[in-house]
């Protein structure tokens, strides 16, 4: 009898890179094929996103936005996976996940208005396929191994991604998910973005196992761990996931190690209780952006004024936003009861009579 | 004609729209190849495929999850909850998210996908099988919860449901699976979803009720016809939406009303029943409106479900009461 199958598999899980802390490849043989066009608009992104990222803290301060989970330090994570999809792929996003639905074409005012509560948010355009952002942690999972078990049933070329965090591994629909997906042989990519911290409790504290990617093991799927600071890596091993998960060889557990720099959500966490400065240190100096730059500069593909260019773009771009958001007619109870059902029944339509004359008042 | 039990009317209903949409799934735990525990979905797999009739993994919130996504595919899943009582895993699922699929993003993705179980008390389950969970669902903005009690209004009542472009949630009582026959079309037909049906036309005394209870009530009425007492009973068949007209007509005519319902007492659908008449119709009232139901207990062992569960008796007794106020 041997005991030592757990380690022999842990052993296996070792963290796929293709960019160092500076910047080098350091993974020849991994190199995704990108044209420099290509790696411009992977920067611009992360650029872009982490511009965005500082207005909507200093809107929600401001009470102007709502509600909003920060994402700097996980650009990498976000945007080198979805920078993988095809546009007709399904995204099932967490909460925190809006960057990448964003790119995947949803209008950013639609994402503020989201982010106030308002139906706007997530009155999707025709043909964008996300599913609301989910607050339930792990709900999407298996509502994404559902997905996949559709577009293979319909025939589809295209996949469905959806995003937890390291919290979110924790959960009973996590392994379900993976496993309905294992079990079906659908074409899912579940992503795990591992930043440490559900909102206060540890990584350590979650789980005993070493890494979350070999929890693909035990549902029957292949796993991976990769540094999501890395974007060249993250998209590389999504990119890779995706072409087999569409080639009939079954999903993919990606799991991104990355952090974020700010507190869980902007409605009071406070992360100097459960985080110490010299982990933050840390992890800045993996910084995405900071390496993701350097290696374009080497390659003559980024300079200073490029980067003012997006950065001036982000803030015209918001503020265009917002002001669409602002513009939007503010919603109604009787909007509300509309959408309930396809066709009212005789309590919601008495109900919409009532507030239709309060409304009308 | 053909005669048929309501589990077969059920299957029947199934595979009629099979055959109407090919967008229609089949899939719960052992519902394929072994045609369902209770052999609702026989044959169903053997006729249709595998890609439309087929098992699942053992595990109900992912059951729930696969319904969500199938649904967000252009499917129209049917989904089986082996017994009600496992519903407590997938009810995130159910009461958290296909319900409010439309509601939060404006109209603009659905869940058009029926929640088929089996529950009600009287055929000696093992605990979490029996319990009458159905005033959960009724509570649960944006679902519809229908309950048959006969196989004629099972079949059209599930063509229905699985038509239906929201949630339904259909729940099948486990003693009328098999306890009789009775005349069930062979071609299709529908039921509309938030009607009630009048059972029994009587001037004295309205009975409410719903699932088993219906037979109960039926059997109650001949009883109290023997004392020269004309009860009405409605089979509510959707429990939520409630249908208020026929109720509120009824007692219009009738004067006095019970309400009887196989789950606890607290908080259920004969509460709600009670509170509609109350707003509604009190000035038309010459009695109280009682309730039977069974107590705020657990549901209980196998053993003592029949001293638990509300039966004829109980009915007639309050009727009574009712009629001599």
């Amino acid at each position: 009898m041997s005991t030592k199958t757990l380690e022999q598999v842990e052993n296996q899980f070792e963290t796929f890179q293709i960019l160092n802390e500076e910047g080098e490849v350091v993974n020849e043989a991994a190199m995704p094929e990108l044209s420099d066009e290509q790696l411009q608009e992977i920067m611009r992104r992360m650029v872009y996103t982490r511009i965005w990222d500082q207005r909507a803290i200093s809107l929600n301060r401001q009470g102007r936005l709502g509600f909003y989970a920060p994402v700097a330090g996980q650009e990498a994570s976000m945007l080198g996976s979805q920078f993988a999809l095809d546009k007709e792929d399904w995204i099932l996003p967490g909460y925190r996940d809006i960057p990448q639905i964003v790119f995947h074409g949803l209008p950013l005012h639609q994402a503020f208005l989201w982010s106030r509560g308002h139906y706007a948010g997530s009155q999707f355009p025709d043909g964008l396929n996300v599913m609301f952002p989910q607050i339930i942690i792990g709900a999407q999972i298996i509502q994404a191994a559902g997905v996949a078990v559709g577009l293979k049933r319909k025939k589809k070329n295209n996949i469905a991604i959806t995003y937890t965090g390291d919290g979110g591994a924790s959960q009973g629909d996590f392994y379900e998910g993976m496993n309905f997906a294992g079990a079906y042989n659908a074409p899912a990519v579940f992503i795990v973005q591992n930043n440490r911290f559900a909102i206060s409790v540890p990584v350590e504290k979650q789980s005993a196992a070493k890494t979350i990617a070999q929890k693909a093991v035990a549902a029957g799927i292949e796993g991976i761990q990769v540094d999501g600071m890395d974007v060249l890596a993250v998209y590389a091993a999504t990119k890779d996931a995706r072409e087999r998960a569409l080639a009939g060889e079954g999903p993919t557990l990606i799991e991104t190690m990355t952090y974020r720099y700010g507190p869980h959500t902007m409605a009071g966490d406070d992360p100097t209780r459960y985080r110490s400065s010299d982990l933050d240190d840390e992890w800045t100096k993996k910084d995405p952006l900071v390496r993701f730059r350097k290696f374009l500069e080497k390659k003559g593909l980024w300079t200073e004024e490029k980067e003012n260019e997006v950065v001036e773009q982000a803030k015209g771009d918001i503020k265009e936003a917002m002001k669409k958001a602002d513009g939007t007619a503010k919603q109604k109870v009787t909007d509300l009861i509309g959408f309930m059902f396809e066709e009212l029944p005789a309590n919601l339509r008495e109900q919409m009579e009532e507030y239709t004359a309060k409304e009308s008042k | 004609m053909a005669q048929m039990t309501m589990i077969q009317a059920i299957t029947d209903a199934m595979r009629n729209e099979l055959k109407n949409n090919e967008d229609v799934l089949v899939f719960g735990e052992d519902v394929g190849q072994n045609g369902g525990v209770f052999r609702a979905t026989e044959g169903l797999q053997k006729e249709f495929g595998e890609e439309r009739v087929f098992d699942t993994p053992l595990a109900e919130s992912g059951i729930g999850g696969l319904a969500i996504g199938l649904g967000l595919t252009g499917f129209r899943p049917v989904m089986e909850v082996q017994f009600f009582g496992f519903v407590f895993e997938v009810f995130d699922s159910v009461a958290g998210q296909m319900n409010r699929m439309r509601y939060r993003t404006g109209g603009k993705l659905t869940s058009p996908i029926t929640v088929r179980s089996p529950f009600g008390g009287g055929v000696k389950t093992p605990e979490m099988h029996a319990d009458s969970l159905e005033g959960l669902m009724a509570q649960t903005p944006g679902l519809k919860v229908v309950i048959p009690s006969t196989p004629y209004d099972a079949k059209g009542l599930l063509i229905s449901a699985i038509r239906d472009n929201d949630p339904v949630v259909y729940l099948e009582h486990m003693k009328l699976y098999r306890s009789f026959r009775a005349e069930v079309p062979e071609e299709e037909y529908t039921i509309p979803l938030g009607k009630a049906d009048i059972k029994r036309e009587g001037k004295d005394l309205t009975i409410v009720t719903y699932g088993a209870m219906v037979h109960s009530s039926l059997k109650a009425a001949e009883e109290l016809e023997k004392e020269g007492i004309d009860v009405e009973v409605i089979d509510l068949m959707t429990i939520s939406p409630l249908d208020i007209d026929t109720i509120i007509t009824s007692v219009e005519k009738t004067s006095r009303a019970i309400v009887v319902q196989e789950a606890q007492k607290q908080a259920g659908i004969a509460a709600n029943v009670v509170a509609e008449i109350t707003e509604r119709a009190i000035l038309s009232l010459e009695a109280p409106v009682l309730r039977v139901t069974s107590p705020d207990t657990i549901y209980p062992f196998a053993t003592i479900e029949d001293d638990w569960l509300p039966d004829y008796k109980g009915i007639v007794d309050t009727a009574k009461k009712v009629i001599n106020f």
